[in-house]
């Protein structure tokens, strides 16, 4: 038998995206060298990785940090930032209650720090910019979500692009600065004056697929998991097909 | 290896049931699928196995359930660095299924594929001897949709991602072939004992 073997079913995955096994593979020391509050819960880590290879907008990066005693904590964070040749990566992190690694970004990291990294990791999330993409996040969700429209500003993209963002007020919307004409805000506890409040819904995701772009949408869902599991079926049953909607869902 | 300024980690006890780096999830339960949750009803799932098998086979609902109780009780764990003890699962032994089809001696590993057409490369000797199920029941009820119920594929020695929620079937083959996270990056065996986590491990 010398074919390749492929399931009677759907989720056909198209476009997957090449890793590099061998970045994969290797810890390596970066050093921190930028924070930036985004919200009251949310900061930016900026991390300069000397030999970074690159990463494709939606990959992740593996972070280890190590105590005196030889215990060590890694955790998967997505990549916040754009591509660049700059040798920085940025991640965007969510100050988790107890959180053992967030914890420690949040209260104790300076810059000048150091910590070791892994990566790019995984490819099924990553979007390269060569198909129209409907972004659908909620909360730190958005993080690499907003890798791909840093990429498709940097770039000057014209494939089409656009963002529905849920957050719980104006306050808490990571990157509310920089989001413009392609981002759809949904606030679910409090909104500016005008605007309404409340979870979403069919009315913010039909109107962007009943206007498909030539080939269709691929949708990208990033969030919690309840949250994910209500924009797919949000996507299903708007008509997105199954098999072109990839999902991270975070526990 | 290098030391983080002022990292101290969670107070920990020397757990010799917790595989290098991880941690003890608790309660929690992390979903972690790429796809859409089917919604796939116990009166229309099928579990098949085929390939290098002397009688391919296909049994629904109601035969699988005919064949002997098993379960696992244990820990399972996430190539995301959480593990979680305790679980309890409920099924059928995979030993059941395959010794009804009878795999040729030429036979090393599987391709599990699930009714979403996710797809896991196992080798077969990770399959059998009372290491791995077909589990439908979670701490004795039902096993919820997100967690791949009706059923799902159990292989709780290695690493989460091999045990294939809302399994459909298995392809028996005389070679290896990678599945849908082996094709992105990550480690074709997946043991969190040796943390075989991404290609290269």
């Amino acid at each position: 038998m010398t074919e390749t073997f492929v399931p009677p079913t759907r989720f056909a995955v198209p476009g997957r995206i090449a890793v590099s096994e061998q970045a994969a593979s290797e810890w390596q020391t970066a050093t921190l060298t930028g924070i930036r509050r985004e919200t009251p819960r949310v900061t930016t880590f900026r991390l300069a990785v000397p030999g970074w290879p690159g990463h494709v907008p939606g990959q992740h990066l593996m972070v280890r940090l190590t105590a005196e005693d030889g215990y060590t904590a890694q955790r998967h964070y997505s990549i916040a930032s754009a591509p660049d040749d700059s040798g920085q990566v940025e991640l965007t992190l969510d100050h988790v209650e107890g959180g053992e690694v967030s914890g420690w970004f949040h209260t104790v990291a300076r810059p000048g720090d150091r910590v070791e990294v892994r990566g790019p990791v995984s490819g099924f999330f990553a979007w390269p910019g060569d198909r129209p993409a409907l972004l659908i996040g909620a909360g730190s969700g958005v993080v690499p979500l907003m890798s791909m429209i840093r990429h498709h500003r940097a770039r000057n993209l014209t494939v089409p692009l656009r963002l529905v963002v849920s957050a719980r007020s104006p306050e808490e919307l990571v990157y509310a600065r920089e989001l413009g004409t392609e981002t759809t805000p949904v606030f679910t506890r409090s909104a500016p004056e005008g605007v309404a409040v409340g979870r979403m819904a069919a009315a913010h995701v039909a109107p962007l697929l009943a206007e498909q772009p030539s080939g269709g949408w691929e949708a990208y869902v990033c969030g919690s998991n309840s949250f994910a599991e209500h924009a797919s079926r949000l996507l299903v049953t708007a008509g997105q097909p199954v098999d072109r909607i990839r999902i991270e869902r975070f526990g | 290896m290098h030391i983080t300024r002022g990292f101290t980690g969670r107070p920990r006890v020397d757990d010799p049931g917790l595989p290098p780096g991880q941690y003890d999830a608790g309660d929690d339960w992390p979903v972690l699928s790429a796809e859409v949750t089917p919604e796939l009803a116990p009166a229309d799932w099928t579990f098949r196995v085929d390939g290098l098998v002397a009688e391919p086979r296909t049994w629904d609902w109601e035969e699988a359930h005919r064949l002997p109780a098993s379960a696992y009780e244990g820990a399972i764990h996430c190539v995301t660095s959480w593990s979680k003890f305790g679980v309890r699962f409920a099924g059928v032994s995979l030993d059941a299924f395959l010794d009804a089809v009878r795999p040729h001696g030429s036979a090393t590993h599987a391709v599990a594929y699930s009714h979403t057409g996710y797809t896991a490369n196992l080798p077969l000797a990770d399959l059998t001897g009372g290491r791995a199920w077909i589990a439908w029941e979670y701490d004795g009820r039902p096993l919820a949709p997100e967690h791949g119920g009706p059923a799902r594929l159990l292989v709780p020695h290695l690493y989460f991602w091999k045990s294939a929620k809302w399994i459909a079937g298995l392809r028996i083959l005389d070679h290896d072939e990678p599945g849908f996270w082996e094709r992105n990056g990550y480690h074709g065996r997946g043991n969190p004992w040796e943390e075989q986590r991404y290609s290269g491990d």
